[in-house]
């Protein structure tokens, strides 16, 4: 019984943290986020070199065939060093999407970081400006539940399949309760609207709606997804409090760093407890999508809550303990509270994903 | 790739435990801390040790089975997910135990290792005194040093099990003049000497899990001092993390109790309260999977050490919001008496033995985040 990361992982995380710390990541997500994608753009070939874009794309296509535990080392880094652009969508989503499907043609120019994708899981894609191509996913009312919680399911949808919920606002009492029904959903090209703004600036949206149908959606694609957005979130967690704890060792107040204050201490202390205990769920979401375990998806949504709340509560014990340097745009500290705000209700928010947990689990009983 | 697969031998053993304990399992016993319940669960421990199912790690010499952390892990899944009773050996076997393997001799291992096993001998732990609690090295009790021993005098209190136990075990400061962590030794001792008086105390839930010890010149043998004169902290503490990070709280108790919460949700699904449900379910897996990755480590020859912190914060702040949780699903039966009343008044001791949760917290932020020491 052995349960961790391989030494292997451990070394590419470190080659992540080698590009990624010395490539001045802060820099090129304000720029992205002012709309100059050149510096992130750049980082993006950089990290394509290293085999990041390609890691789920079949060898014999330029990829590197890697696994969903790869998967999830690396968007823990990237969460961690705030690196901007639609790496979920491209990287994590869209090889499983697209594999099969004749859209499949992209995947070789995908591993080499020619190819950017977006996907939008519900009204808005991510980046589409900077993307060769943006598909949107459409909901279709389909596979059965049975309502067992015996309480709307608050438009959760969730079923074995591992389909995330996918209904648009004006479905949902049909979809969810009244035809006891969940969605399935096709993959369509998307017709790219106007721009949306976002909590975190570096996250540009923008409007889609579903255009030509390309095939039925591989639920395990959004999995992988939710996945990589759970690392992201775990990753950006851990940047938040080493900034912190960082700083209260060397910000004095009365006399002393503010470190010393228990007050401080503890606060800090229950954070490095959530982060310790989300890091495990995220890694066995990974095995289980890769040994297609037949609860991964429940693993899933159960990393997504854990580690969204573990990061959410870095995010706001950083900004509490940072004081108001903390709350200002200036401090790179902000890249992170708002990137976290963001991806807390990304990829399913955590009421979604916890009611496909326990869907998940009183089924099984 | 690392997997969640174990090997043929640990599904072996997984099974061969699962299936004694279907076999022998008495399931809910009376508490042990009434007269009857410690029988009762002194015999359990009897049974136990008749299937070598006490102590799975220790040595077949005394009574275990030589079993790898994995295995143990596994056998403590069965055991709590089966509602086999708790452990009235267990300040024994987790706590006083790895010491006495560490620092003991051997007539020492020789004379309480078996006796441990089988509900023989039960332990009471004596660290508090009404003085001491946080600040354990403010401690007061004193050894004296007479012919062929030592003569103990003073008072400890919240002494688990003590009520109805037969041994106790505790540091006593042997040398005055030495301050706080120095000049302490560990000190094993009869509760029915001559001497020592035990003054049961009752918990919050009517029984008298632990009590005051009164020392009034209490003789103990050179042979029930445990590692060296004046070295009682360091031996002490030798374990203090390796308890805190894995052999206190097994996952297993908590997955079975997020087990039960669900099948109390099953009874009265409110929507109100799913979210708790879940979060009590992901908690109890992270507290699983995290086991899982301590072991790997500790397997690998890594230790643990202020880590094992974190991990009793978590499990003492997810036992109790579990039972939380489960009296809210239960509304106004909830004052009833009965296992989850029970269950819930045990889980709000959590955050405080072993060391406070403050404490706890001091320890991660100074040993593990590196926060600087001081500032209480």
């Amino acid at each position: 019984m052995r349960f961790g990361r391989t030494p292997e992982q451990h070394a590419f995380a470190e080659a992540l943290d080698d590009l990624l710390g010395a490539a001045e990541v802060a820099v090129a997500a304000r720029a992205w986020a002012a709309g100059d994608h050149s510096p992130g753009l750049k980082l993006w070939q950089r990290l394509a070199e290293l085999g990041v874009c390609g890691l789920l794309i079949p060898e014999d296509l330029g990829g590197m065939g890697a696994t969903a535990a790869d998967l999830a080392v690396a968007f823990e880094r990237l969460g961690y060093h705030g690196a901007p652009g639609p790496w979920i969508e491209s990287v994590a989503v869209a090889p499983r999407l697209l594999a099969g499907t004749p859209d499949a043609d992209v995947l070789p120019r995908l591993a080499s970081g020619e190819a950017i994708i977006s996907v939008a899981l519900a009204a808005r894609a991510l980046d589409a400006d900077v993307c060769e191509r943006t598909y949107a996913l459409r909901n279709r009312v389909g596979l059965t539940e049975s309502n067992t919680s015996g309480s709307p399911p608050s438009g959760s949808g969730g079923s074995t399949s591992g389909v995330l919920p996918l209904v648009e606002p004006g479905e949902r009492q049909r979809a969810g309760v009244e035809t006891n029904t969940v969605p399935s959903a096709t993959l369509n090209h998307a017709i790219v609207g106007a721009e949306q703004q976002s909590v975190d600036p570096t996250r540009r949206l923008f409007d889609v709606t579903p255009g030509d149908e390309i095939a039925a959606v591989d639920p395990t694609a959004l999995d992988l997804g939710t996945l990589a957005c759970s690392a992201q979130l775990l990753g950006a967690g851990l940047r938040l409090l080493d900034d912190t704890v960082a700083y209260v060792k060397q910000r004095t107040q009365f006399g002393r760093p503010i470190g010393e204050f228990q007050a401080v201490k503890h606060l800090l202390a229950d954070v490095r407890v959530a982060l310790d205990f989300a890091a495990p769920l995220v890694h066995n979401a990974a095995i289980e999508l890769d040994t297609e375990a037949p609860t991964a998806a429940r693993a899933v949504s159960a990393a997504k809550v854990a580690a969204g709340d573990a990061a959410y509560l870095a995010s706001r014990t950083g900004l509490q303990v940072h004081g108001a340097i903390g709350y200002t745009r200036e401090f790179d500290l902000s890249l992170w509270i708002l990137k976290v705000r963001a991806l807390v209700g990304a990829w399913g928010t955590p009421a979604e994903h916890r009611a496909r947990i326990l869907e998940s689990l009183v089924e099984g009983r | 790739m690392s997997t969640l697969e174990f090997t043929e031998a640990e599904v072996a053993f997984r099974l061969e435990a699962r299936e004694w304990l279907a076999a022998n399992n008495p399931g809910r016993l009376p508490s042990m801390d009434t007269a009857e319940g410690a029988a009762a669960h002194r015999e359990w421990e009897r049974t136990l040790a008749s299937g070598r199912w006490s102590v799975v790690t220790w040595p077949e010499v005394y009574g275990g089975r030589d079993a790898s952390l994995t295995e143990w892990v596994v056998f403590e899944e069965e055991y709590y997910l089966c509602g086999a009773p708790t452990r009235i050996s267990q300040n024994g076997i987790s706590l006083l135990a790895p010491i006495l393997f560490g620092h003991g001799t051997e007539a020492q291992k020789e004379r309480y290792l078996r006796d441990m096993t089988d509900g023989t001998l039960v332990w009471a732990q004596a660290w508090s005194e009404p003085e001491a609690g946080s600040d354990l090295a403010s401690l007061r009790a004193t050894a004296t040093r007479v012919d062929g021993g030592w003569r103990l005098n003073g008072q400890k209190t919240w002494s688990s099990r003590a009520p109805f136990a037969d041994r106790g075990f505790g540091l006593f400061r042997s040398d005055p003049s030495a301050e706080r962590h120095r000049g302490l030794t560990y000190f094993l001792f009869d509760l029915h000497a001559d001497g020592v008086t035990v003054r049961p105390i009752d918990q919050l839930d009517g029984t008298p899990g632990f009590a005051e010890i009164f020392f009034d010149d209490v003789f103990v043998v050179d042979d029930d001092v445990l590692g060296g004169v004046g070295d009682g902290w360091k031996v002490a503490m030798s374990t203090a993390g390796n308890e805190r990070g894995l052999s206190l709280r097994s996952p297993g108790r908590f997955c079975a109790a997020a087990d039960r919460l669900l099948d109390l949700w099953q009874t009265d699904p409110q929507p109100h309260l799913r979210d708790q449900v879940v979060d009590a379910w992901i908690g109890a897996e992270a507290y699983r999977l995290f086991t899982w990755g301590t072991v790997t480590h500790v397997e690998a020859g890594g230790s643990v050490g202020a880590e094992g912190s974190i991990n009793k914060l978590w499990w003492s702040d997810l036992d109790l919001s579990l039972h939380e949780t489960a009296l809210s699903l239960l509304g106004a039966d909830a004052e009833l008496a009965g296992p989850w009343v029970d269950d819930y008044l045990f889980s709000l001791s959590g955050p405080i033995y072993a060391g406070t949760n403050q404490i706890q917290r001091n320890i991660v932020a100074e040993r593990v985040l590196g926060l600087p020491r001081g500032g209480r």
